[in-house]
């Protein structure tokens, strides 16, 4: 490649280690025909998808920058590709990923937009940290491919609620757990045809619209509409769809008053609540749910 | 089989798009201002563009600017001899310059709208008669100072958005990486010739058929030189009349076009041979008006042969569709020139083998050079203008990065499948109207007459 023979001339003081990881990752999630091309193209789909149910709730919005004066959060944001479209439309956005190495890769790539360098903002750290750490709310809460890969879904679920200003908006984009999306997901995407990364899924973990609407109405969040999302490998986009036997997204809001509606749940914000006491009394102790 | 699939995807996109020119290594993000779109070259379709961009909702708070090389023209009154460039504008472009308020100016200025255009042979009486039902506008007659002064004043109107740098040449640019590297800036920097840098997330190349953008970018370009120069001048006819056709005749020596400015006026483009378009230059006025009615009016290269073939055919035609034969028209004489108004430019064909790259776009003749017989040439770049603001503001709105070849390549497609069919088609009528061959006259004429009889123009 040309570019590794002139870098190798003219930078001498910088770890050669650190670039080398850098070069593969930077590559990996921002090259929009690489790997991850299909995540890129499926902002097509969510994009439109949470800016339009976005602009439902409010009055009127400013052109040009239809989601000034929102606050989002966006959960496993990965490499930023969601979490930059979000910051261009004029939202304050937070990032979170586990994995420092993509908030890395995120926080780098936005740096060199001086307008979107102040919209948003990378952490390492889990929701569940973030709902510890701070008790700001938020307008939206957006959980693109990521509740397929999180440990407890009604626990991630419960959190998501909390980080919600009454009458925020939660939105999720994740795969069915159908026979038709082992074949199609696991088996052809992932080991045929290498449109998803090896290793990316586990099947036994893929969650049913059924599943995530009844967790979603027993938390408080009033689940609004489900739709099938479709991708064409052959064109590489995305297509929305009336089947949700593979991919769907799902957008649910909070009530808009502050009481939790089922009762079953109290003892379970009883304890959010107590923990989070201690939490301020002691701030030393960090209590994970 | 994964990495042939993810290639196919793009339809090879990924291995077609070659590393642009000269990569560099920028170890210092500089604080400057990162423009969202750069518009190169602020000529009618360059300054259409930025205007489009700049009223543009989806554009509100976005930092346009547009690059010209030369001063700022300013026209105080409308001077009263007619300019001799003009443009015969489309509905089609006249709906793009009223979008952002540009088409109220020109009104207000001066136009010419036909209603009627009548082409025809000079080797046969076949022609066709062009025109709408209910003899709606056909296209509007404009000259390029009056399109350039209205763009100029929309483009002052929406100065917060659009910043407008005259006399600034870029004199090189530098192309980012195809995905991004550590340090290195993934915006196209461009620099003046005062040595300033400027940085931008999309470049548009509007910068003419000698296009600086293009060649930099290293896009191939075909193109080839018509052995034919146009001559351009503002006649005054014999007489005041409704004024409201526009005549092409088809020369052996090439095409001779009036097109009407007003009752009394109206503008010739002569497309002839280097040599003959010279004479016709440095001739005198009285010889110059002779030359021009006798183009119109001579039958000299009608042959017995072709004359009976045709006449055959419109028996025929006049027999099954007796409302669709034409009479042959003739256009206005002229008396007289405008001083200093005449005027030669060479001719050519240009196409550019793409039109987009990551972070560049390419529009009018930048993209697209073509033949004026049909009058096509800036419609065509207005029709770029309009097909890429679309795609920008659709993109702008889903707060897509603007220079992401997603949707550029929607406009690159759009605008090639438009372009190459008109491109080719002007090419190939030019070539079959360059000859006096009776098979070819003969093929033209009954093509003619044909399409005159049965479509319904």
């Amino acid at each position: 490649y040309p570019w590794t023979r002139q870098y190798s001339t003219s930078q001498t003081t910088v770890d050669s280690s650190e670039i080398k990881t850098f070069l593969t990752l930077a590559h990996k999630w921002w090259d929009e025909q690489g790997a991850y091309a299909p995540l890129h193209s499926m902002n097509d789909l969510r994009v439109p998808f949470i800016r339009d149910n976005l602009l439902k709730t409010v009055a009127n919005h400013q052109p040009g920058k239809p989601l000034s004066g929102m606050k989002i959060l966006d959960v496993g944001c990965g490499g930023g590709l969601l979490t930059e479209p979000l910051g261009r439309l004029g939202a304050s956005v937070i990032g979170i990923d586990p994995v420092d190495e993509n908030i890395k890769t995120a926080q780098h790539h936005k740096s060199f937009d001086p307008v979107l360098d102040k919209k948003i903002e990378y952490r390492v750290c889990s929701l569940e940290e973030i709902m510890e750490e701070t008790t700001e709310t938020f307008d939206a809460v957006v959980a693109s491919e990521v509740v397929e890969h999180v440990l407890n879904l009604e626990t991630f679920i419960q959190c998501c609620y909390q980080v919600l200003k009454p009458g925020g908006s939660l939105f999720i984009t994740t795969i069915n757990k159908t026979q038709l999306s082992y074949v199609l997901g696991i088996v052809f995407a992932e080991q045929i045809a290498g449109i998803v990364p090896k290793g990316t899924h586990t099947w036994e973990k893929f969650v049913s619209p059924e599943k995530l609407e009844s967790i979603l109405e027993s938390n408080g969040l009033s689940v609004q509409i489900v739709a099938g999302m479709l991708y064409n490998p052959f064109s590489g986009c995305w297509h929305w769809t009336e089947n949700t036997s593979l991919n769907y997204a799902a957008y649910a809001v909070k009530s808009s008053d502050q009481e939790n509606p089922v009762s079953a749940e109290l003892v379970l914000k009883g304890e959010t609540e107590e923990l989070q006491a201690e939490a301020s009394t002691n701030p030393n102790v960090h209590e994970k749910l | 089989m994964a990495a042939w699939l993810l290639g196919s995807r793009c339809g090879g996109a990924a291995s077609r798009r070659a590393p642009l020119g000269s990569c560099r290594w920028w170890s210092d993000a500089s604080a400057d201002t990162v423009y969202d779109v750069v518009v190169s070259g602020g000529g009618l379709v360059g300054a259409a563009m930025a205007c489009a961009l700049g009223y543009d909702i989806h554009f509100h708070d976005k930092k346009i600017l547009l690059l010209e090389a030369g001063p700022k023209k300013v026209m105080e009154k409308l001077p009263e001899t007619y300019s001799n460039r003009v443009s015969s504008i489309s509905p089609g472009s006249a709906t793009l310059l009223s979008s952002f308020g540009a088409w109220d100016h020109i009104c207000n200025m001066r136009y010419r709208a036909f209603r009627r255009m009548q082409v025809w042979d000079a080797c046969s009486e076949a022609l066709i008669m062009f025109d709408k039902d209910n003899l709606d506008d056909m296209g509007y007659i404009v000259e390029n100072d009056v399109i350039m002064h209205a763009l100029t004043k929309q483009l002052e109107a929406v100065s917060d958005r659009v910043t407008v740098l005259y006399r600034s040449k870029a004199v090189s640019y530098t192309w980012p990486y195809p995905f991004p590297m550590a340090d290195s800036s993934p915006w196209v920097h461009i620099t003046l010739g005062d040595g300033s840098t400027l940085q931008t997330k999309l470049l548009i190349g509007a910068d003419g058929h000698n296009s600086g953008v293009r060649q930099a970018a290293g896009i191939q370009n075909v193109s080839w030189n018509y052995d034919q120069s146009a001559v351009v001048a503002t006649l005054h006819l014999s007489e005041a009349t409704e004024n409201n056709v526009a005549w092409q005749r088809f020369l052996p020596s090439g095409p001779i076009a009036l097109l009407p400015l007003s009752d009394t006026l109206s503008s010739l483009v002569w497309s002839t041979s280097h040599k003959h378009a010279a004479e016709l230059v440095s001739m005198d006025e009285e010889e110059f008006v002779d030359a021009i009615n006798s183009a119109f009016w001579s039958d000299a290269n009608h042959t017995e042969f072709i004359n009976s073939a045709g006449s055959m055919l419109q028996y025929a035609f006049a027999f099954l569709k007796p409302t669709k034969v034409s009479a042959r028209q003739l256009p206005p004489s002229v008396a007289r020139i405008d001083d200093k108004s005449r005027v030669l430019f060479p001719l050519g064909l240009g196409h550019a083998a793409e039109y987009v790259r990551p972070r560049l776009a390419l529009i009018g003749d930048a993209a697209h050079r073509v033949h004026p017989l049909a009058g096509q040439g800036v419609n065509m770049g207005f029709g770029d203008v309009s097909s890429l603001r679309q795609h920008l503001s659709i993109a702008a709105f889903n707060g897509q990065d603007l220079g992401s070849m997603s949707h550029l390549t929607g406009y690159e497609t759009d605008r090639q499948r438009h372009n190459t069919a008109l491109l080719a088609a002007t090419d190939l009528l030019k070539r079959l109207y360059s000859t006096r061959a009776t098979p070819l006259v003969l093929l033209r004429t009954w093509g003619l007459q044909a399409t005159n009889a049965v479509s319904p123009l």
